[in-house]
């Protein structure tokens, strides 16, 4: 068991893993990609939770993790469903041709 | 008398059938407040308090709610003029409405049954209620029926009227809730709030909140910009009820309500009234002369003459109010004459451009004399029934406030160059249309002619009218007299030398 | 026979009704109502006028209550009739010239198509004029004084189909309309004085309260005579009676010369005690009767059109009567008044016959030579222009103007610079009647003849013409016979006229007036009939022709009107004719509406956008966050 790793350096993984997904989401315009950015960023967060766990010992963090895991795989079956539609109506995955919701 | 009321409200609420029963359930009440007018004008109006009729049921008992109706002379004139006007106006939609008549007609009496019930109200709340009952099918007559302008008329109409009556729904908590944290006794009865004791700026501020709706109702300078697009875009109908019912809601409001209520604020803002109502009567008369559409004319004169009316009701005194009470009357049969002179018209030429017609006389020689006349009578001329109105006003106003009174009669003078300008391009001058026109048809003609042997007997024998509202206008007398106790400044001196033919004259 | 009082109005009621109601009657009905009504309330009138004077009531007066108007909180104005000598005078000369004006006009409009239209206003028109002099009450009379005002209107604009027909009747209405609203605030102020209206309560109350001089009679009278000169045309409000002509001719006889337009000489006859309350008002009656009676005059000389010349007679006319009254010649005043409405109806009568049969040409200069053509109408004319010239002994204008004249001079209030207005006046008078007949009927003929008059044209023509002549027998002045029948009649309402002390013989003043006239039509004559190139001589000169066309105008009234007020009017309402305060609201609007379009731009429908919004915000907070 190597005990070397930090609390602090797990967080700036995390912190670093949550910027390239944020980056991501906001830049990218494949909606696809976009859907795998805020999966990182929610992979993160995870990671956030775990380390704060096993910092003060406590399972609210794994426990944590796991409600992120089954929130995230719900939310990829809708994202993706989406995906699908939107790429049946537009036939393109380019999220700047779908502002159909412009007032 | 009570079983009556009630046949009264619910033989209106016919929905979804036809032009005639509508036509026979409003005569059937109209024969009804004529008997009512009939039996009690032997009666003396001058002994107990002037109610005549007192319907009470409760309603909604926890929060002091009761559907109470009354009615003295005032609102009995009042829901007589409705009735007749109603008459009227259903006749004058006769065949100009096609599409849909039964909403139309719905919504039609509606309206009327609204006003009916604003006018013999006696419980706030309910007063509140039927206020809106006549809004919103108004809304919906000038929205559906109304010509190519229509949706942005009702629009403005809506939102006026509906922000100003909220208004006026804030007051009318503001004044139970005072009422009842002061007595212990919460209720929205008018003869429960007639006595309640309010602190001076509160009365201030409910005051205004009543007044702001009725005056926007009226409409008084400067909240009078919905009235002209209002009459413009709606349905011959629509404009003779507008003109000559739901303003006077806001008149007969201000009597009932704003005055007896709040006797001691009202007489604080009194010269302000008045300079708005003259103002308004200088300010109507000149934009109507610019006007060129017909009904938009009738429109602003109806302004200028509801100036007349805020300036009479706030000189505060009874010769003044009896003015104001035969304004309202003789200017709802004359300005509803216009327009459905204006609606015939309109049928006719398929325009309301009065730069269009001309030298309708030739064709039209009946359709002339009414334009004439009732354009004789919306610029005061003596015999027809709104001189003796106007002329009572201006002698009260001259009494209150003398240099306004006098502003206030140029308005004469303006009110001739208006209505010459009207009959000159409508029925004289050169004709510029090769079409000839038909002249009235029997239908129009019984509703010119009744309207015509109308405005002609205010004109010249008023006195059942006045003896009628007699009762109530003293019963306001007293208010004002126990606001103004201060300061009477026009010297009353004893004449000894009146003729004794003053005294004996006929009542 | 003095209740029969109500029939008088009445009368021309009904034949309105039936007239205006009536249907497709034929020509010979109308005509039978139209002038058989009027000419009833005539024969009444004369019927009661005789009783009236063989055996008058004691009170001075006779009145008929009718009904109340209505009774208002003490305000009780009654529909009741009043008739004392002033009234009847007035509502004999209205019924009696009426009739002969309806008779005439029985013929000369028989081509129209709106026979019965023409003859429904008359008659409603008599109406109105009969309220008003009857009228007990002032309130009761304001409606006969605004009915005359419709009638005229209406029979201005009676050939509606013409533009400027129209225009002219509502110029008439609306400065007549001006006068009149002085007058309601003038009612009001007496209302609160004495609470009521009715006419002898006011005059008894006025003689009791106010003193001589006192501010407010002086208010009061001031308003009432606004009344007074809006609806007689007088000074500066006298611009709508050379434009109200457009309407047909014995139109402009009964209503622009002798009846309606006097409305205002009898108003202040009526109301003389509050007149005499105040002498500076007074004072001012006269003078605007002495300088419009001058400068109507001159612009009668100028004027080429006939009606247009008589209509500025009209006006000088009834500045004469004002000068009277303003001197406090009451009974001078109504006796001009009624000489007045003989000869001028008869003037415009002929007038309307010659310009008839000369196919509706109104231009003097066009006529000419129909001395011959048309001697009935020359000798009637003649003996209408002799009275209104004020002939010397032989016409009944002589006597009525003369005793104006006598009386600007003499009277308390009268002075020196007054009877030398009105003397010019008489010059100016004698010239332009002259100069009218001269051009009308001598010379020769320049347009042909249409068809010539029938007799119901004639017979009031010749009527009216032995009464211009005859009717000033009535009134002989002292050093002629002294015939006081009319001034006694009149002075049982209005009081004598007060003298001032130690004036001259009467004669003398009789000699230079009739000199004076003489003369005007000598110079008259001379000028244009033996050397007719003088003129047109005298106007390529600059003064004279600059004078003509200041004359020709009526003195630039209507222009300088024009710039000051209608202009001004048109201009603001065309200005306005949004209502800027519907643009205040309409603003609301269009912000509202702004801002939410700006809003609604932030909602782009791009998705990267509202995550950089999210992103942003979150660093904000953070920031703020650790920062605070």
């Amino acid at each position: 068991m190597n005990t070397d790793i930090s609390i602090s350096q797990v967080l700036i993984l995390a912190a670093i893993l949550f910027s390239l997904g944020l980056i991501g989401v906001a830049i990218r315009r494949n909606v696809l990609f976009m859907l795998i950015s805020v999966e990182i960023m929610l992979n993160a967060a995870g990671l956030a939770f775990i380390a704060a766990g096993a910092k003060w010992n406590q399972p609210d963090g794994q426990i944590m993790f796991l409600f992120i895991l089954t929130m995230a795989a719900a939310e990829v079956s809708i994202g993706l469903a989406l995906i699908m539609q939107i790429y049946h109506q537009h036939q393109s995955l380019d999220i700047d041709k779908v502002n159909e919701m412009k007032g | 008398m009570a079983g009556g009321l009630l046949a009264w409200l619910s033989g209106k609420w016919e929905p979804y059938l036809p032009r005639t029963i509508a036509l026979i359930s409003i005569l059937i009440v109209f024969g009804l407040g004529l008997t009512i007018w009939i039996s009690h004008a032997s009666l003396s109006f001058y002994d107990n308090d002037g109610w005549i009729i007192d319907f009470k049921r409760i309603w909604i008992p926890d929060f002091g709610i009761s559907f109470h109706l009354a009615m003295d002379g005032l609102s009995l004139i009042m829901v007589i003029l409705t009735l007749f006007l109603g008459v009227l106006s259903i006749l004058c939609s006769w065949d100009e409405i096609q599409e849909r008549q039964g909403f139309y007609y719905f919504n039609l009496l509606w309206i009327l049954a609204g006003i009916v019930g604003v006018f013999l109200a006696t419980d706030l709340f309910l007063f509140y209620f039927f206020w809106e009952v006549m809004l919103i099918p108004m809304y919906l007559l000038i929205g559906i029926w109304g010509s190519e302008n229509r949706i942005y008329a009702s629009y403005k109409f809506f939102i006026f009227t509906q922000a100003s009556g909220l208004l006026m729904l804030l007051a009318i908590l503001g004044l139970y809730f005072i009422n009842g944290r002061n007595t212990g006794h919460y209720s929205f009865d008018y003869f429960d709030l007639l006595n309640a004791e309010i602190a001076p700026t509160d009365a201030k501020w409910l005051m205004l909140g009543f007044l702001i709706a009725f005056v926007v109702k009226l409409p008084v300078f400067p909240f009078h910009t919905w009235l002209p697009d209002a009459h413009s875009e709606a349905p011959t109908a629509g404009s003779v009820v507008l003109a000559g019912l739901m303003l006077k809601t806001g008149a007969y409001g201000i009597l009932r309500f704003v005055i007896p209520l709040f006797p001691q604020a009202t007489a604080e803002i009194a010269w302000l009234a008045m300079l708005i109502g003259v103002i308004g009567i200088i300010y109507g008369a000149v934009l109507a002369f610019a006007q060129t559409d017909l009904k938009r004319l009738v429109a602003y004169t109806s302004v200028s003459h509801m100036g007349f009316i805020m300036l009479g009701a706030f000189s505060f005194n009874e010769l003044a109010l009896q003015g104001v009470l035969l304004q309202i009357i003789t200017h709802g049969l004359s300005t509803g004459a216009l327009f459905i002179l204006a609606g015939s018209l309109k049928e006719r030429l398929h325009t309301r451009d009065i730069n269009k017609m001309g030298g309708l006389w030739a064709d039209a020689p009946g359709i002339g004399t009414t334009g004439l006349i009732f354009a004789m009578a919306s610029c005061g001329l003596p015999g027809l029934g709104n001189f003796i109105a106007e002329f009572m006003i201006l002698m009260g106003a001259f009494k209150a406030n003398i240099p306004l009174a006098v502003i206030a009669t140029i308005g004469l003078v303006l009110s001739a160059i208006y209505s010459l300008r009207l009959m000159q391009k409508v029925f004289l001058g050169p004709k510029t249309d090769e079409h000839s026109i038909k002249d009235f048809s029997l239908r129009e003609i019984i509703i010119m002619a009744s309207l015509t042997i109308a405005i002609i007997w205010t004109g010249v024998y008023p006195q059942p009218i006045i003896n009628t509202v007699n009762s109530s206008i003293s019963k306001l007398k007293e208010y004002y007299s126990s606001a103004v106790m201060i300061e009477e400044p026009i010297v009353k001196k004893e004449i000894k030398y009146l003729p004794k033919s003053i005294d004996n004259d006929g009542k | 026979m003095q209740h029969l009082l109500w029939l008088i109005p009445t009368l021309p009621l009904a034949g309105f009704l039936i007239l205006a109601l009536g249907r497709y009657l034929s020509r010979t009905t109308v005509a039978l109502v139209g002038v058989g009504s009027v000419s009833l309330s005539a024969l009444i009138t004369i019927i009661i006028g005789v009783n009236f004077i063989s055996n008058p009531p004691p009170s001075g007066a006779y009145s008929q209550f009718l009904w109340t108007w209505f009774n208002a909180s003490g305000f009780a104005p009654k529909i009741s009739l009043y008739l004392d000598s002033l009234s009847l005078v007035f509502v004999f000369v209205i019924t009696f010239v009426s009739a002969l004006i309806h008779l005439y006009s029985s013929e000369f409009m028989i081509e129209d198509k709106s026979y019965a239209r023409f003859f429904a206003y008359m008659n409603l028109f008599v109406f109105s004029m009969l309220i008003l002099v009857l009228a007990e009450d002032l309130l009761l009379m304001y409606l006969g004084w605004e009915g005359v005002g419709l009638c005229s209107f209406l029979l201005i604009g009676f050939w509606y189909e013409k533009q400027e027909n129209g225009l002219a009747a509502q110029k008439a209405f609306i400065i007549t309309r001006i006068g009149d609203t002085a007058m309601a605030i003038g009612l009001f102020i007496l209302f609160y004085q004495f609470q009521t209206l009715h006419i002898p309560a006011l005059l008894q109350g006025a003689s009791n309260k106010w003193q001589i001089g006192a501010p407010i009679a002086c208010t009061v009278a001031l308003l009432l005579l606004a009344g007074g000169i809006g609806k007689s045309a007088q000074l500066p409000l006298q611009t709508w009676l050379p434009d109200a002509m457009a309407g047909p001719s014995p139109v402009s006889a009964l209503i622009h010369a002798a009846t309606m337009v006097t409305a205002g000489v009898y108003l202040i006859a009526r109301m003389h005690v509050i007149f005499e309350r105040s002498p500076f008002t007074q004072h001012l009656v006269a003078v605007i009767g002495a300088v419009t009676l001058l400068l109507a005059g001159c612009s009668a000389l100028a004027q080429f059109d006939i009606k247009r010349v008589l209509a500025y007679s009209t006006i000088s006319q009834i500045g004469y009567m004002f000068l009277a009254l303003g001197v406090g010649a009451w009974s001078a005043a109504i006796f001009h008044f009624m000489i007045h409405a003989f000869f001028k109806a008869l003037l415009f009568l002929a007038a309307g016959a010659v310009i008839e049969t000369q196919h509706h040409e109104h231009n003097m200069f066009k006529m000419g030579g129909l001395k011959d053509k048309m001697p009935l109408i020359f000798w009637t004319f003649l003996a209408g222009a002799m009275s209104l010239a004020a002939l010397p002994l032989v016409s009944a204008g002589f006597y009525s103007k003369d005793q104006i004249l006598w009386y600007a001079w003499s009277a308390e209030k009268g002075t020196a610079w007054l009877w030398l207005a009105a003397l010019i006046g008489a010059l100016i008078t004698a010239a332009y009647t002259t100069r009218m007949i001269i051009l009308t009927f001598f010379g020769e003929s320049k347009t042909p003849l249409g068809h010539l008059p029938g007799m119901r044209i004639t017979i009031p023509l010749v009527i009216l013409a032995v009464l211009s002549i005859t009717a000033g027998f009535i009134e002989l002045p002292h050093n002629f016979g002294q015939v006081t029948i009319f001034s006694d009649l009149v002075q049982k309402t209005l009081p004598e006229t007060r003298m001032q002390a130690g004036v001259e013989s009467e004669f003398a003043f009789q000699l230079i007036a009739a000199i004076i006239g003489l003369s005007g039509i000598y110079l008259t004559w001379w000028t244009y009939a033996k050397n007719p190139g003088i003129i047109d001589k005298l106007k390529s000169q600059a003064l004279p022709s600059t004078l003509h066309r200041l004359w020709f105008s009526g003195w630039f009234f209507d222009t300088i009107y024009n710039a000051l007020f209608v202009k001004p009017f048109k201009t603001i309402t065309s200005i306005n004719k949004n209502d800027f305060i519907d643009q205040i609201y309409t603003a609301l609007v269009q912000f509202t509406n702004t801002l939410n379009r700006i809003l609604s731009l932030s909602q782009s429908g791009s998705l990267r956008w509202y995550i950089m919004g999210i992103i942003m915000g979150s660093i904000i907070i953070l920031t703020l966050n650790i920062l605070l």
